[in-house]
């Protein structure tokens, strides 16, 4: 599975999202909340990528700012070769349904006050998408395809688990078929023994409908199950790329090289002869982050340069890219 | 260790809640013993009865809605569970202290963590404003807080979230208690934050030597941690073992296929999970089989009709299944 003979499907380059702060009745800006910072990546057809980070990393807000849902500060974005920047409101509209996502959280994301049928057929009214009959037998067809019963369509979403809301929320994902998915904490909210349940129908539907999928997570087992690379996230900023194996043997970044050994791993004799890297202090504020390496307040091995210096986004051996000066 | 007699003895306790729509059967009848100085993980998903076991042991349940069924919690001679209230605020904070998951909600917003930490210490053990404050000072330090002296007059919101949960364990460890319960402590906080807890966990229980029960539903936070493992489902304990022997050994189907479904961090990438089927039991119906039985694999006529008991099978390692391929016999 080589993604370097992929075409790619999705290209960001430089993406910002600044949050301003703003003091005072004339709303004067005093600052800006750099939740995503300058990051460049590609998405090849056919592929996962999954991006890790932490709490507050920017990982969900560069999800949203890809698609458009907020407007981005800086930047660039490119699917299937057209600027999403570039386009009108009504041009963007009818992009959408190439580009769909699915949320986090079951409980919020679906609307309790429709049924299964109306909140999984909304985006094919709205993109006026089969009538009558033929709009029916579609929410049928995706609810089968999402491992759920044809005639749930008359019933509420609170009748359902968190389970089978997710699988809701991914039946309405596909409705317009979608080539490319962000996948936004899909399975955070679930329980583990439904957690693989969810990521199973996932990869069928990939394999099935040919989809690309942006896999925004942060637990590293699951990243490491279904993406082929993985872009870690640290305040803002990628940290490093690289295929999912690569990532996994060899991480190249102290971040990562922390992260990793911070998950821990259920097995009792391996866990306990594991030593790992405490990574000292907190994520500082994206409001205000340290001159020089964003890791540097809080990196084991951090020099003079690392300090001073933004460590430049390079190419260490094929595929796999690291933004550290020690590296 | 085993040796021991146990610090806390819990038997059978069931609880319910009175719901419009009837019951909801919670916790369908526990018993577990805790020794001195072990930590016992207990492990399970959402809803299978590990918060409110042990919540039901100090009465922190509003009741109504919960009602305690049945059982007994014997700790230091005494039935936790036959106390009033004002007894067991004695108990509550001072030998038995307690960790909540949410640190943002556990802590009062409008007092100061210095008064906060001194409190219990105050109340349960009757020191002076001057004295109490100056242990709070060792507390912060003992849990990581740097500044520790300075930062007592700050209030919650000054803190982070894993700054506030380091607060709860000082508060928790304030008056010294024999037993700790201490609920998905870390399940609230990012990953290298949870390290940093974990960390001083492991350290504090080697300096100070008091028994905690540790809930969770993160496995591989009890396999660094726990001395044993209780597994619950549906409100019962269906698989108690202590931890290595659960790990490389477990009996019970749901404990097998929840160890299988989980995605490996090292060695070699699984093509495709491994599910449990199904879903997680309805609590409203009162459980008279098996509450696994609709989701297992190695079902037998017997589990439809007749919950089984959590009974020895080897040497510390509990089962409640009817499903024993070791015995030969078919039941």
């Amino acid at each position: 599975m080589s993604s370097k003979t992929r075409p790619v499907l999705l290209k960001v380059e430089g993406l910002t999202k600044h949050f301003p702060i703003t003091k005072g009745i004339f709303r004067r800006q005093v600052g800006a909340v750099k939740a995503v910072d300058g990051i460049s990546f590609d998405i090849f057809e056919g592929e996962t990528l999954g991006l890790v980070g932490e709490s507050g990393c920017g990982k969900s807000t560069a999800g949203r700012v890809i698609l458009q849902l907020y407007p981005a500060t800086a930047g660039k974005v490119t699917f299937k070769g057209r600027d999403l920047m570039a386009l009108s409101k009504e041009e963007l509209r009818r992009q959408r349904p190439n580009m769909q996502m699915i949320f986090q959280d079951p409980q919020d994301s679906l609307n309790p006050r429709m049924t299964v049928g109306s909140i999984i057929s909304e985006p094919l009214v709205e993109h006026g998408k089969f009538n009558g009959k033929a709009r029916r037998d579609r929410v049928e067809q995706l609810l089968e395809s999402v491992g759920m019963n044809r005639e749930f369509t008359n019933r509420y979403p609170h009748e359902f688990s968190g389970g089978q809301r997710q699988r809701i929320g991914i039946a309405r994902a596909l409705a317009l078929s979608p080539e490319f998915i962000i996948c936004d904490e899909p399975i955070a909210a679930l329980d583990v023994s439904i957690q693989a349940q969810v990521i199973n129908l996932l990869e069928d539907l990939q394999e099935e409908f040919g989809l690309t999928y942006l896999f925004i997570s942060h637990d590293l087992s699951m990243i490491r199950h279904i993406a082929d690379r993985v872009a870690v996230m640290y305040l803002g900023r990628i940290v490093e790329l690289a295929s999912s194996q690569a990532l996994y043997s060899t991480p190249l970044h102290p971040y990562t090289q922390a992260l990793l050994s911070a998950v821990p791993i259920h097995d009792p004799k391996l866990e306990r002869k594991r030593k790992g890297t405490i990574l000292v202090g907190e994520v500082p504020s994206p409001a205000n982050p340290p001159s020089g390496c964003n890791f540097s307040t809080r990196c084991p091995r951090a020099e003079d340069r690392c300090f001073k210096d933004s460590p430049e986004w390079r190419e260490v051996s094929q595929g796999h890219q690291v933004a550290c000066h020690l590296v | 260790m085993s040796t021991q007699s146990p610090i806390l003895q819990v038997e059978n306790i069931a609880t319910r809640f009175r719901t419009q729509d009837g019951f909801v059967h919670a916790v369908n009848g526990i018993s577990f013993d805790l020794k001195k100085g072990e930590l016992l993980g207990v492990v399970g998903e959402s809803g299978s009865g590990k918060s409110v076991t042990m919540m039901s042991l100090l009465k922190l349940l509003p009741m109504p809605p919960a009602e305690i069924v049945s059982g007994t919690a014997k700790f230091e001679d005494q039935d936790l569970i036959q106390l009033n209230t004002n007894q067991l605020r004695k108990i509550r904070g001072g030998k038995i202290g307690f960790i909540f998951q949410d640190p943002m909600t556990s802590l009062n917003p409008v007092l100061t963590i210095g008064y906060q930490l001194a409190e219990p210490m105050r109340e349960h053990l009757g020191m002076s404003r001057r004295k109490a404050r100056k242990r709070s000072a060792e507390l912060l330090e003992l849990v990581g807080i740097p500044l520790a002296e300075s930062r007592l007059n700050d209030y919650p919101h000054q803190f982070s979230g894993g700054m506030r949960q380091r607060v709860m364990i000082a508060i928790a460890l304030a008056c010294d208690p024999k037993v700790l319960i201490a609920d998905e402590p870390t399940t609230a906080l990012d990953v290298t934050i949870q390290a940093q807890i974990l960390d001083i966990v492991k350290r504090l229980r080697k300096e100070l030597g008091m028994a905690i029960i540790w809930i969770t539903h993160d496995l591989g936070v009890v396999a660094g941690l726990a001395d044993r493992v209780a597994v619950m489902y549906g409100g019962f304990i269906v698989e108690e073992a202590p931890v290595e022997e659960l790990f490389a050994n477990p009996k019970h189907p749901y404990t097998q296929g929840l160890l299988k479904t989980l995605p490996n961090l090292e060695g070699e990438r699984s093509e495709r999970l491994e599910t449990i089927i199904g879903q997680p039991p309805d609590l409203y119906n009162k459980p008279e089989s098996c509450p696994f039985a609709p989701r297992c694999t190695q079902t037998l006529e017997r589990c439809r009709k007749e919950n089984p008991s959590l009974i020895n099978r080897g040497k510390n390692h509990k089962v409640a299944c009817w499903w024993n391929p070791e015995s030969g016999v078919k039941v």
